[in-house]
């Protein structure tokens, strides 16, 4: 298993090498000017060539991707042009808001789409099946900025259950930063208030983002089920007494569930797309309202980071995705065979 | 037509089919249907944010323009964009996965770790950032969206391809001596239209989403553009009063992404019947 | 068998009928068989005679849209094809067709024993991981202990074979129905498979329903024998004078037109008829060379002819063509 875990990191490095060098060379050859968008409109020539030369921007491009290269093995994004602090500093402040919300959404859009799932596949062509096989063709169809302002205009504007935007209450103010997750910080400082804050403030955008996976999980968990329980072993297994709940749950449940834990890792760049727009709407200070920022403002420096992180983000959640394939199916990681 | 009678036996299918023609309809004749056409561009302060009634079936913007007019309107944009990227999508995609799928060794390898490292980056902040670096704009929005949606189509021919060309129908037509590009084109791409198509139906869908998402972020259609994803981003300085402003564009959208996944879906079953939602 | 206990098990008049796009077949239909204790009783019939049905009918997993219109199921003399049918099933053991098909790839092979073994009698796990070693000993698993751990994939298929056995024999049966255990496996593996349950039946006196497509098995292994054809019973009785001498038309041609008797059920002109599309009379009288006209007017009933054997033909001391013979 060691063995296994290991050679899908390995796997996973080159990928994030051509993701580095391929988001500078897009970022550099597009059409437009990075040094005339920085210097603005009313920036004279002279202007922009001081711009030019302050961020290496004169230099051969081979030159310039080998100098980012070596910035990046050593952690060092550069200074943000907006801001003027330093990149890594404030994707390292914004990136926990970010995956506090997409683990929350991946969760709930897992554990609600294996139910749902589940139990469509058992009432095959049911009243259940319809149902959620109607909803999961809507869920993938929802612009989730639309759903989200749907969200707020009911939740929050009209009923006033739970707070229209933030991370948490502004008087409240945050918990003393450990994670950087609040629901786990409110908890190591024992405030219950301010975890019971946060997660009201968790709900609106989690559900949001959770929508699109949650339709995604449940069709593919459906048709697992289906699939398995024609397989010779559930015949097996009922001949041989097992009960039917544990039959439907857990036996037939694990097989079905390989081909959506596949899913699951792919989904993750979905969320990380829906999480730019859903945390632009609920004021979410993680790094998809930075990318918004870094690519309205044309801070490079900053945009080349946001995509190398997801990207390594992204990569970190398929490695664990290979290692829950091989604890479900034993024969993924057996390489005696 | 075989395909279509089957497509149709399936009454899910046959509705996404039905919701799909009926806005191309729409599109097509807009202008006519709309009852206020000229509110593509003209503003009326005066009769602004009223709620929906038989004057204004889905109620007035900020600006006093008909909602239900600007929904008409706003469908042709809506379906000219999925069309155009999908297709420029495909002819990206397409020729990659084919030339991916023939050949053996380095360049296709190469070709295929390259779509692998595109299909890693969120779809959403690549849009965004080539948009956002080539000017904003629609036209660039578009640019950028097919140069997003490539890989899945370079994906799914890249599988057809190894899948046909160890067939036996392609062992014969080399042994007879047709050189490869006549096969890929003339056999292998025809055998790969099936699923071209059921990818390009789901893309469209995809496109339009994202699409009204980056004119919802400011960098796709730019006012005064009968945009539904501008439309609700506008929306939003008017809420909770205004609820209709952002629900009937929303709905727009949410109708014609429905019909086209819908049909995608029955396409999927026609095209291939392995892959079918078993009904038992 | 020389003292007649009853039976373990006891069809009788059963009928199965399922519903399918072409209409209702008819699968099985007025198929009697009786298994005595310490008794190997074989069923055997070309692939569609519904021999697939009847293991499941006395298994109590027919499938969704089955019906069972007439006809009883008896385990030691209760009906089970009705109510009760979970209760009895305990001491029933199953043998399935397919080893490499019928474990769950995901789950360990020992937890997928135990837990059938926990569903039977509850009980402290220790005791059955005890028993379950002792069982896969019985079985000729080699190092039972670390076997338990194993997944099906790290077996061999005669071993997932032995494995199934010892499930069978897990909830200590008192019948065990074997569905064709052995065509899956290779000529020598089926051997090493056959003596093992020969042996096992004999030691632990079981009644054993052992449905085969293959005569030579029968011979080897069954006390009894019954054929069937299109879901009817054929003819039925003691294996040796079954095979000596058959007399319904269907087994004298399987058996006569091979020296050896070793045979696949292959070798007659024409296929068994869709179980939608079943001839009137006699099912068999289309591929038939001696029937007569009354043949396909009425359904022969099985006859007893003495010596303990049925047969479903009227015209079972006729003479079969030479030509047919050669």
């Amino acid at each position: 298993m060691a063995a296994y875990v290991l050679r899908r990191i390995l796997l996973a490095l080159p990928a994030l090498f051509g993701l580095v060098v391929l988001s500078f060379v897009l970022v550099r050859i597009v059409p437009g000017d990075p040094a005339a968008t920085l210097a603005g409109d009313a920036a004279t020539p002279q202007q922009v060539e001081e711009i030019r030369a302050r961020y290496g921007l004169d230099r051969p491009l081979a030159e310039q991707l080998l100098v980012h290269l070596r910035q990046v093995m050593t952690g060092d994004f550069g200074r943000s042009v907006f801001s003027d602090r330093p990149v890594a500093e404030e994707i390292g402040q914004r990136l926990p808001a970010t995956l506090e919300l997409t683990f929350c959404a991946l969760a709930m859009a897992t554990v609600f789409g294996v139910g749902l799932g589940l139990a469509a596949a058992l009432d095959h062509n049911g009243p259940v099946d319809h149902l959620v096989r109607l909803l999961s063709v809507a869920g993938l169809a929802v612009a989730s900025f639309w759903l989200a302002i749907l969200l707020q205009l009911l939740f929050a504007m009209d009923l006033d259950l739970l707070p229209l935007r933030g991370r948490i209450d502004v008087e409240l103010g945050p918990p003393a930063e450990r994670t950087g997750f609040f629901l786990v910080d409110a908890l190591l400082e024992g405030r219950r208030d301010r975890f019971v804050d946060a997660l009201r403030h968790l709900v609106l955008p989690a559900v949001t983002l959770a929508l699109p996976g949650l339709a995604t999980i449940a069709r593919f968990t459906r048709s697992g089920v289906l699939e398995t329980l024609q397989k010779d072993f559930v015949l097996y297994a009922r001949a041989a007494g097992y009960g039917r709940f544990r039959l439907a749950a857990i036996y037939v449940l694990r097989n079905a569930v390989t081909a959506t834990v596949t899913q699951v890792g792919l989904l993750f760049g979905a969320l990380i797309s829906g999480a730019v727009a859903v945390e632009a709407i609920f004021d979410w200070p993680g790094i998809g309202t930075y990318a918004v920022r870094a690519i309205l403002s044309a801070d490079y420096k900053a945009l080349l980071a946001v995509t190398l992180v997801v990207g390594v983000v992204y990569a970190v959640v398929n490695v664990l995705v290979d290692v829950a394939q091989g604890l479900i199916d034993p024969r993924v990681a057996d390489t005696s065979e | 037509m075989i395909a279509l009678r089957r497509l149709l036996r399936d009454p899910v299918a046959a509705l996404g089919l039905a919701i799909v023609l009926f806005a191309l309809v729409v599109a097509v004749f807009a202008p006519w249907l709309a009852p206020y056409p000229e509110d593509a561009f003209e503003s009326h302060i005066i009769q602004r944010l009223r709620p929906p009634s038989a004057e204004f079936p889905f109620g007035t913007d900020a600006l006093g323009r008909d909602i239900l007019s600007r929904v008409i309107l706003g469908t042709r944009g809506a379906l000219v964009v999925a069309v155009s990227v999908v297709l420029a999508a495909a002819l990206i995609g397409v020729p990659i996965g084919l030339v991916a799928g023939w050949r053996e060794g380095w360049l296709s390898d190469l070709l295929m770790r390259v779509t692998d490292v595109f299909l890693a980056v969120p779809q959403l902040i690549l849009a965004l950032a080539l948009s956002q670096l080539m000017r904003p704009g629609l036209g660039t929005a578009m640019v950028a969206l097919a140069l997003t949606y490539w890989p899945f189509f370079a994906r799914t021919v890249y599988a057809e391809t190894r899948r046909l060309r160890v067939s036996l129908f392609v062992d014969a037509l080399a042994a007879i001596g047709m050189p490869p590009r006549r096969i890929l084109l003339a056999h292998i791409l025809p055998n790969a239209a099936p699923a071209i198509i059921v990818r390009a139906t789901i893309g469209m869908g995809f496109t339009i989403l994202t699409a009204a998402t980056l004119g919802f972020l400011g960098v796709g259609a730019a006012p005064p553009d009968p945009d539904w994803g501008l439309a609700v981003a506008e929306s939003r300085q008017h809420l909770p009063e205004a609820w209709w402003f952002s629900t009937f564009p929303g709905l727009a959208i949410l109708l014609l992404v429905l019909g086209l996944n819908l049909l995608g879906d029955g396409l999927r079953d026609v095209a291939d019947p392995r892959l079918r939602r078993s009904r038992g | 068998m020389a003292e007649p206990a009853p039976p373990t098990l006891e069809v009788s008049g059963l009928a199965v009928e399922i519903a399918t796009d072409n209409g209702l077949a008819r699968i099985l239909d007025d198929v009697a068989l009786a298994v005595a204790p310490g008794e190997i009783a074989g069923v055997v019939g070309e692939s569609g005679c519904g021999k697939s049905t009847l293991v499941r009918a006395v298994l109590g997993i027919l499938p969704r849209g089955a019906r069972v219109p007439r006809g009883a199921v008896l385990f030691q003399g209760a009906d089970i094809l009705g109510d009760g049918a979970a209760a009895a099933r305990g001491r029933i053991g199953f043998i399935p067709q397919d080893p490499y098909l019928s474990l769950n790839p995901v789950f360990r092979a020992g937890d997928q024993i135990l837990e059938i073994m926990r569903r039977h009698a509850p009980g402290r796990r220790a005791d059955h991981v005890r028993r379950l070693v002792d069982l896969l000993r019985a079985v000729q698993i080699p190092e039972p202990e670390a076997a338990l751990a194993r997944y099906p994939h790290q077996f061999s298929g005669g071993q997932r074979q032995r494995l199934l056995i010892a499930a069978a024999l897990s909830c200590d049966p008192a019948l065990v129905v074997a569905d064709e255990p052995t065509t899956a496996l290779d000529v020598t593996t089926q051997r090493e498979i056959l003596a093992l349950l020969a042996r096992l039946a004999r030691e632990r006196g079981l009644a054993m329903l052992f449905v085969t497509h293959d005569f030579g098995v029968v011979a080897g292994l069954c006390d009894s024998v019954t054929v069937l054809y299109a879901g009817r019973v054929a003819e039925a009785g003691p294996v040796r004078a079954v095979l000596d001498e058959p007399r319904h038309p269907y087994a004298r041609l399987l058996l006569a037109c091979h020296p050896d008797r070793a045979t696949d059920l292959a070798g007659i002109p024409g296929t068994v008829p869709p179980a939608t599309r079943q001839p009137a009379g006699c099912r068999f009288h289309p591929r038939c060379p001696i029937a007569v006209a009354d043949c396909a007017a009425a359904v022969p009933p099985p006859v007893a002819i003495g010596g303990g054997r049925r047969v479903a033909c009227p015209r079972h001391d006729m003479a079969l063509p030479v030509a047919e013979l050669a």
